[in-house]
Parts: C-alpha cells; sequence; structure tokens
C-alpha cells in the first residue's frame, strides 16, 4: 500500500467577488493503514483538502499523490463519506450501499454479496428493503458507512460524517467505525471539528488554522487500541483533549 | 382516491352549482345570459343521447394528449440536452427565451395559414403552450442534482450516463411532474384556441358555433365538459406523480 502525501498544496478559489485562498502550502504524508484526522474550526479549508485526495478538485499549486502516481481525478480505490448520509431517496438501503459498485462497473451479484455483510456488520438486517426516510439519522449515516467500504477501498475520505448525529448516537458511531476501521486494514483521512472524535479515532491528528487553511500542529494519538466509550472518562484522554484544543486555540 | 376523500370536493361543487341555482332563480335572470344547472345538464343529456358531443370531446382530447406528448418530449430533451451540455444553453437559451416572449395564442392563425385546418394546427398550437413549463422544469430539476451525490458517483469514477440515470432524474423527477401538471392544463387551452380560429369539431368549436346560436345552455355544457377533462387530466397526472415519486 501507498502513502497519501500532498506536496506544497495550495487551492484558490475564484469566485464572482474575487479569489479566496483555501489552502496554503500544505505538506504532508499519510502512512498506509493509518487513521488521521484533520481538524479544525469551520471554513478552515479541510473540507477541500479532502476533496483534493478524492481527486474531485484539482490543487491550484502543488502536487498530490498515492505512492508515485500524481493524483489527477476520482480513482478506484477510495471510499468516500459525506456530513449528511446522502442517500438516494428513492434507492432502498440495499441499492443505496451498491451505488460505488455500480458506478464502477461491478456487477451486482458480487457486490451484493459484500453490501449485505456489510449492512449486517453495521447491525441494519432487516432493513434492507428500506427505503431512507424510513430509517433514523443514525441508521442512514451507517448505510452511508457501509456504502463507503462497498468498494472494499484502500483509502477512506470522510467529511464530519457524525456532524449531523446527536451526542449519544455520535459516540456509539464513533465505536463502530473503529471496528470497522480495525478490521480491515485502510488508510483513514477524517475531517472533523469534534476534538473527543480526533481523539478517540485518530494514531495521529492534524490540526488546521482558517484563512488560508494551513496545518499548524500534527499530534500523535498513542491511545492503545480498541478504545471503548470508558476511554472518554480517563486522565489520559482528558490529556490528548487538551493538548489538541490548545493547539487549536494557538492556531485561531 | 377512497370516498371520505372525496367527499370535501363534492361539497364544494355542490355548494357552487346551488349559488348558481339559486342566482337564477331568485335574481330571474333570464336563460339567454345565465341557464339554469338543469338545462345545462338537458343540453349535456342531449348531446351524450343524440352520439353528437363524442366527436367534440374525442377532438379536443386527442389534440390535447398528441401535442402533451410531442411538446412535453421535446421539452423534456431539449432541457436534459440544454442543462447538460454548456453548448446548447448559449444555442438554444436565447431560442426558448425569446419563444417563450410571444403569446402563443397570438400565433394561432399564423399556424393555421402554415399547418392547415386539420389536426396539425391544433397539435402544433398546444405544442407551443405546453413546452416551456416541461422545458424549464426540466432544466430546472436536472440542474437542482444533490451536489454530494454526484461527487459519490465521480469519487467511484461513475460515467456520466450513470449519473444522469441513477442521480439527476429521479432527483428532478418531482420538479418534472408539476411542470407536466401545469403542462396538461395549459395543453386544453391550447386545444380549445385552435378549434376557435379553425375547426369543425372540438369542445372550442362547440363553445363558440353555440355562442354564436345563442344555445347558451349548450354553451355552458361544453365549459362544463372542458372543466371536467381539466381535472380528470390533472389528476391522472397526479396519480402517476404519485406513483413514481414515491419517495416525495
Amino acid at each position: 500500500m501507498d502513502n497519501l502525501t500532498a506536496e506544497h498544496v495550495g487551492l484558490t478559489y475564484t469566485t464572482l467577488r474575487g479569489h479566496t485562498e483555501a489552502l496554503r502550502d500544505l505538506t504532508l504524508s499519510i502512512a498506509p493503514g493509518a487513521f488521521v484526522s484533520v481538524l479544525g474550526p469551520s471554513g478552515c479549508g479541510k473540507s477541500s483538502l479532502l476533496r483534493l485526495f478524492a481527486g474531485l478538485t484539482p490543487p491550484t499549486t502543488g502536487h498530490l499523490r498515492q505512492g508515485a502516481t500524481q493524483i489527477t481525478g476520482p480513482r478506484r480505490q477510495v471510499g468516500i463519506a459525506f456530513q449528511r448520509p446522502t442517500l438516494m431517496p428513492w434507492k432502498s438501503v440495499l441499492d443505496n450501499t451498491l451505488v460505488p459498485a455500480l458506478a464502477q462497473g461491478t456487477s451486482r451479484a458480487s457486490a451484493e454479496r459484500r453490501a449485505r455483510t456489510l449492512l449486517e456488520t453495521v447491525g441494519l438486517h432487516g432493513f434492507l428493503d428500506a427505503y431512507p426516510h424510513e430509517l433514523s439519522g443514525g441508521m442512514q449515516q451507517r448505510v452511508g458507512l457501509a456504502r463507503m467500504l462497498v468498494n472494499d477501498p484502500a483509502i477512506l475520505l470522510m467529511d464530519e460524517p457524525f456532524s449531523a448525529l446527536d451526542a449519544l448516537t455520535r459516540e456509539t458511531m464513533m465505536v463502530e467505525l473503529q471496528r470497522l476501521w480495525l478490521a480491515d486494514a485502510k488508510t483513514a483521512l477524517f475531517v472533523t471539528h469534534s476534538i473527543a472524535e480526533a481523539a478517540f479515532l485518530s494514531d495521529r491528528v492534524l490540526v488546521m488554522s482558517p484563512r488560508p487553511g494551513r496545518i499548524t500542529a500534527d499530534i500523535a494519538c498513542t491511545l492503545p487500541r480498541p478504545r471503548t466509550l470508558d476511554l472518554l472518562e480517563t486522565p489520559a484522554f482528558a490529556a490528548l483533549t487538551g493538548q489538541l484544543r490548545r493547539a487549536l486555540d494557538h492556531s485561531a | 382516491m377512497r370516498p371520505a376523500r372525496l367527499l370535501p370536493p363534492l361539497l364544494g361543487a355542490a355548494f357552487v352549482i346551488a349559488l348558481w341555482w339559486g342566482a337564477v332563480t331568485l335574481l330571474h335572470l333570464p336563460d339567454y345570459l345565465l341557464p339554469t344547472p338543469m338545462a345545462v345538464a338537458e343540453a349535456l343529456a342531449i348531446g351524450f343521447g343524440d352520439g353528437s358531443l363524442w366527436p367534440h370531446i374525442w377532438a379536443t382530447v386527442e389534440a390535447s394528449l398528441l401535442g402533451l406528448a410531442i411538446g412535453g418530449g421535446l421539452a423534456f430533451l431539449l432541457g436534459v440536452l440544454l442543462a447538460e451540455q454548456k453548448l446548447f444553453e448559449r444555442v438554444l437559451y436565447p431560442l426558448v427565451s425569446a419563444l417563450q416572449a410571444v403569446p402563443k395564442v397570438a400565433l394561432a392563425p399564423l399556424i393555421m395559414v402554415w399547418c392547415g385546418f386539420g389536426l396539425e394546427s391544433r397539435v402544433v398550437l398546444v405544442m407551443l403552450i405546453c413546452f416551456f413549463p416541461l422545458f424549464v422544469s426540466t432544466v430546472a430539476g436536472i440542474r437542482g442534482a444533490d451536489p454530494d451525490l454526484v461527487d459519490l458517483c465521480r469519487v467511484s469514477c461513475a460515467s456520466r450516463w450513470f449519473v444522469f440515470w441513477h442521480v439527476k432524474l429521479p432527483g428532478a423527477a418531482n420538479g418534472i411532474f408539476v411542470g407536466l401538471q401545469v403542462a396538461t392544463s395549459l395543453a386544453l387551452i391550447g386545444a380549445v384556441v385552435g378549434e376557435f380560429v379553425a375547426s369543425q369539431r372540438g369542445l372550442g368549436y362547440l363553445i363558440a358555433s353555440s355562442g354564436a346560436n345563442m344555445s347558451i345552455a349548450t354553451m355552458f355544457g361544453g365549459v362544463t365538459l372542458l372543466a371536467l377533462l381539466g381535472i380528470g387530466g390533472t389528476e391522472a397526472v397526479r396519480w402517476v406523480h404519485r406513483r413514481v415519486v414515491f419517495w416525495g
């Protein structure tokens, strides 16, 4: 598996009101199999960074690479999850999960087996034929996670996937995501504005500051895995979140 | 529709008819100005009895449906092309805006000159009138696709066709059906105007000719049938709408 790297990446949007510098001189490298969070306030360009790695937006300056290959567009090894569940209301849970597989031309028969297993893993057996509007927000986001994994991607890109959920559901989903990630060595880039989420899930947290977006701290999280919700009460966790908060405050 | 849901609209209709009847009786209106509902019903019964109404109804329905199908189909296709292709937008949009700026009814005499006095003229008029609402709702619907859903498919290397078929078209379906509903009621207007201008058949012709003969009850009968056709058409579209866009 390959490193994900960004070298001196800058991104400037041109809008009717002029230019906005979303990212400036960003250099970073993510080891294969690592869970890396990008932590920062709203509008710091962390979602832009995710779109760059997804190949959805080209950088204005600099290069993005996966291993030695330059990222020039969407490619097959990537799974993505968004802030909202972003499900198609006209498709059943199973069909929604299959979308990335069918989009890249995998046959339905072979993809369906994996989709069913994944939906079972996220606790949605019995809801395969349900439609999104029949599910709770947490269940919808679980479908989003299963869908992200359906192509068995080597790289997971997640854009605040739990931000629309209530606090309790969010905690369950953190544990769930860690379980899915531990089961299968995948590189994860997780964008969040929640210190607790970043601290709980990550091997490494990149703190970003806004206008223009740049990385101001790179903090390792060495708490042992698998992490449980009990961890949230421990002094070690409090020390880590404290460190992250100071880094955030410092960068703002 | 369940009987209980049918009751309020029927009550409303009954109220209007009672008001109409009361007004004619109490104000002693002469029947060449406003016939009683009974007289209208009688005129309709005679027309249905001797079979003379059917050709008129069919003529109007035929022109409306053909015009709606062709004009609506064209509007949908061009709407999709315009929403998906920048070049088409630059070519088509000024033309469509210009067309929309002209009141289509004003074109009726010209269309008669071009297409003659047969069904073709009326179908063309209906097409022109139905085009715009469906065109606009198609363009807006396709353009309004959820950008995250589009990105989701793009990340998975989806083809353009995949994005259109799985994301853009279903996302636009709701708006397209609303446009179709508007176009359906406009289709009847187009057909009737065409029949006013030049036709020997159709409810528009029936209304115009019975007006000229001062058979006001028949005229009201024609208007009533048009209203029923309009209600039937929009209800049919809504029925299909609810079944196709079941998630809406």
